[in-house]
């Protein structure tokens, strides 16, 4: 494992080029080039935006900018699914790659999680913007220093999930279309269209445990970061959610370790299958 | 001695042979073992390498020569280290550079110039290398107008020749190539078997995957012949290419024979044989297409006289394959169950464009038929096979001297004639050349 780590360091200048690549192949061609990673994320809160305060009017306590709101989870979510997407794809479509030439095929997940992180990062000034101009209280410098802790939690959590679906992907071309509807499934069991209190107190409570809406929410990783960027960047106060984060650090790192481990055990059948 | 650069021992490699059965059980094998093979039942897989052991000492060149799906490009990836053997050890001393797929890692949406950055890396190079290399590159690959436009633009001959450039200037120890040195036009070609040439003055390790024999015979140190996954041959190039060449001779020799025997089942040679095989009009009526020479294979006559038999013969055993300049036999078994009176054998050979290169019968060469009666032989030798290399085919036919068809046998039987000299037209007479003492030619050495 460590010898894997290691020499996937050795191709960090690889994943720098493909990364790179990515970026650029995705908007050749288009008029507006890299300005579309500013401009998606920003339509896309349009859209949100208009959704939830026209057509169906979202009020929640302690929410006032709506919008806002929603941009703090929306993004890293989307982070989040396209990595998963594309690197569940990406050993099929680099097949060509991995039947021709040597190099760790772990590098092309990798690649798809780096190229959607940067376009994460891209949209962020966008997101910078709409604080600074519409939330009275701006976040603290220490909840800001909590961010880039976030920012790795979410990346070591996406990187094992997508280690894991690239591997089995190979052999079960199903997961594609399962992935597509599991994300959507779970893109609404997260806080990001609903701040967590609202389901903290739903559903029964079984056997003295919390209710059923918290315990799950609990379970479900991708809240935790939800909720840590809502707290760092759009709610007062000091970030309170530290705990679950340093938790889900451990679990992540568990996650990677585990969804490395599968790669690994499942990477000389990828040279046949793919 | 020097440790040698390439090492395979006992080197199996098993492939699934169905894509999508026991998925489940096999990715449980996976998990648990790491191995997807070795769990299933031998009919399941196929071995395309097979206990495999071979030494390849450094600077040598080596070829690799066998027929299609032989297992050489499976040895080939084993040696990238692309696929991992099932059982047995490989080792490479050194870097490896694998001419498997020219332009393998090419985005077709950006520029050439990226292309030779980010397929540099993924062979290995720094970009530091790569900036270095890089006109030599362009230059190699004779794309310099064209180097910042994105590869999709390319026509499929720019693309070849940027790869192949980028695969040899990564400077490897270890070069495998598969069957990519003719890629682009003539002169890229020489180009590219004068890089070769340098890489071995330079004594880098050469794996070289080719079905150009001739390529191995001129360039190579050594041979190995692959059959079914196993080594059949390994030494000096040229015992091993005639051993394979032998070896696809009789192999030749077999498919001609199982050819011809399906071509005569389909038009039946039983005794009442009028029927013709399906591309033709059923002529039921003992008539011959209107058009011979377009007709495809068949037979058709009324009788009585039947040529039950066809056999080509070289030494008085039945051949396919000739060399140019053989001995070759045509022997006739025929029989009538009447005694027949007026009677022509006669016989042609076609080339494989449907050209007649030579026809002829008993009434034009003067035999007057006399009386036939019973079973009888009818021997054609053609002492001196003066045909250039090609596959021939067959008419042979009995009729009456004013044509009426007792039997013919279209196009059903086949010979191959093979030649060193790659001399063109159909015919090859007898010839010599000779020079007055002003003009001085030598025998090319071989």
């Amino acid at each position: 494992m460590l010898g894997n780590l290691r020499r996937l360091f050795g191709y960090r200048i690889l994943i720098q080029t493909l990364v790179t690549r990515e970026l650029k192949a995705r908007y050749r061609g288009s008029v507006l080039g890299f300005f579309w990673s500013f401009a998606n994320p920003l339509l896309l809160l349009l859209v949100y935006t208009f959704v939830f305060s026209v057509v169906l009017p979202a009020r929640f306590e302690g929410v006032d900018n709506y919008a806002l709101f929603l941009f703090c989870g929306l993004l890293p979510w989307t982070w989040f699914s396209s990595a998963l997407t594309e690197s569940s794809n990406s050993l099929l479509a680099n097949g060509n790659l991995i039947k021709k030439v040597l190099f760790p095929a772990e590098v092309l997940p990798v690649v798809a999680v780096l190229a959607n992180m940067v376009h994460f990062l891209l949209a962020l000034p966008i997101l910078v913007v709409a604080l600074v101009l519409f939330v009275p209280v701006p976040p603290t410098f220490t909840e800001l220093l909590w961010f880039p802790a976030v920012v790795a939690v979410q990346f070591l959590l996406t990187l094992g999930l997508g280690l894991m679906l690239a591997a089995l992907t190979v052999h079960f071309r199903d997961i594609r279309d399962l992935l597509a509807n599991v994300l959507t499934l779970w893109f609404f069991a997260t806080p990001i269209l609903y701040p967590w209190t609202e389901v903290a107190s739903r559903g029964p409570s079984l056997a003295g445990l919390p209710p059923a809406g918290k315990v799950l929410m609990d379970l479900n990783p991708f809240s935790h970061i939800a909720i840590s960027y809502q707290e760092i960047l759009f709610f007062d106060g000091p970030f309170g959610h530290w705990k679950w984060l340093l938790a889900l650090a451990v679990a992540g790192m568990g996650l990677f370790l585990a969804g490395y481990a599968l790669f690994d055990r499942l990477r000389d059948s990828f040279a046949e299958e793919v | 001695m020097t440790e040698p650069a390439i090492v395979l021992r006992e080197v199996t490699k098993l492939y699934r042979r169905y894509a999508y059965r026991r998925q489940f059980s096999t990715l449980k094998s996976a998990l648990l073992k790491g191995s997807l093979a070795s769990e299933l039942e031998p009919r399941e897989v196929l071995r395309a390498v097979d206990g495999v052991s071979l030494e390849v000492a450094p600077g040598t060149t080596i070829g690799l020569i066998g027929r299609n799906g032989s297992g050489k490009s499976t040895l080939l990836k084993l040696l990238a280290g692309i696929t991992k053997p099932t059982t047995g050890t490989v080792r490479v001393r050194g870097r490896i550079s694998a001419l498997i797929e020219l332009g393998a890692g090419f985005h077709p949406e950006i520029s050439g110039r990226e292309n030779i950055f980010i397929n540099g890396v993924m062979l290995g190079l720094t970009k530091r290398e790569i900036a270095e290399r890089f006109d030599e590159i362009v230059e190699f690959a004779e794309i310099e107008d064209f180097i910042d436009s994105p590869v999709k633009t390319y026509s499929s001959g720019m693309y070849m020749r940027l790869g192949f450039a980028v695969a040899v200037h990564v400077d490897p120890d270890v070069l495998l190539i598969d069957e990519v040195l003719a890629v682009g036009d003539e002169g890229f070609s020489l180009k590219c078997l004068d890089k070769f040439a340098e890489f071995r003055r330079r004594g880098k390790t050469i794996v070289l995957v080719t079905h150009g024999l001739s390529l191995v015979e001129r360039y190579c140190d050594e041979a190995v012949w692959v059959d079914a996954g196993r080594v059949r041959g390994h030494g000096d190039p040229r015992h091993v290419v005639h051993a394979y060449t032998t070896d696809v001779a009789r192999g030749e020799e077999q498919t001609l024979a199982a050819a011809d025997r399906k071509a005569q089942a389909a038009v039946g040679t039983d005794r009442d044989a009028t029927e013709t095989v399906a591309e033709q009009p059923a002529a039921q009526d003992e008539e011959p297409p209107a058009d011979m020479f377009r007709a495809a294979q068949g037979r058709w006559g009324a009788g009585p006289v039947r040529i039950e038999r066809v056999t080509i013969e070289r030494d008085g055993v039945e051949a396919h394959v000739f060399r140019s300049g053989d001995r070759l036999a045509i022997r006739l078994a025929v029989r009538t169950p009447e005694p027949v009176h007026d009677f022509v054998f006669g016989i042609s050979i076609f080339n494989s464009e449907g050209v007649c290169c030579y026809g002829t019968n008993t009434d034009i060469e003067e035999f007057e038929p006399v009386e036939m009666s019973g079973a009888g032989e009818v021997l054609f030798v053609v002492d001196s096979l003066d045909l250039v290399e090609g596959t021939y085919k067959l008419d042979v036919a009995a009729h009456t001297r004013h044509g009426v068809q007792y039997d013919y046998h279209r196009l059903l039987h086949t010979f191959r004639v093979k030649s060193h000299t790659k001399d063109a037209g159909i015919y090859r007479p007898r010839h010599r050349w000779s020079f007055s003492p002003a003009v001085r030619l030598t025998p090319r050495a071989t």
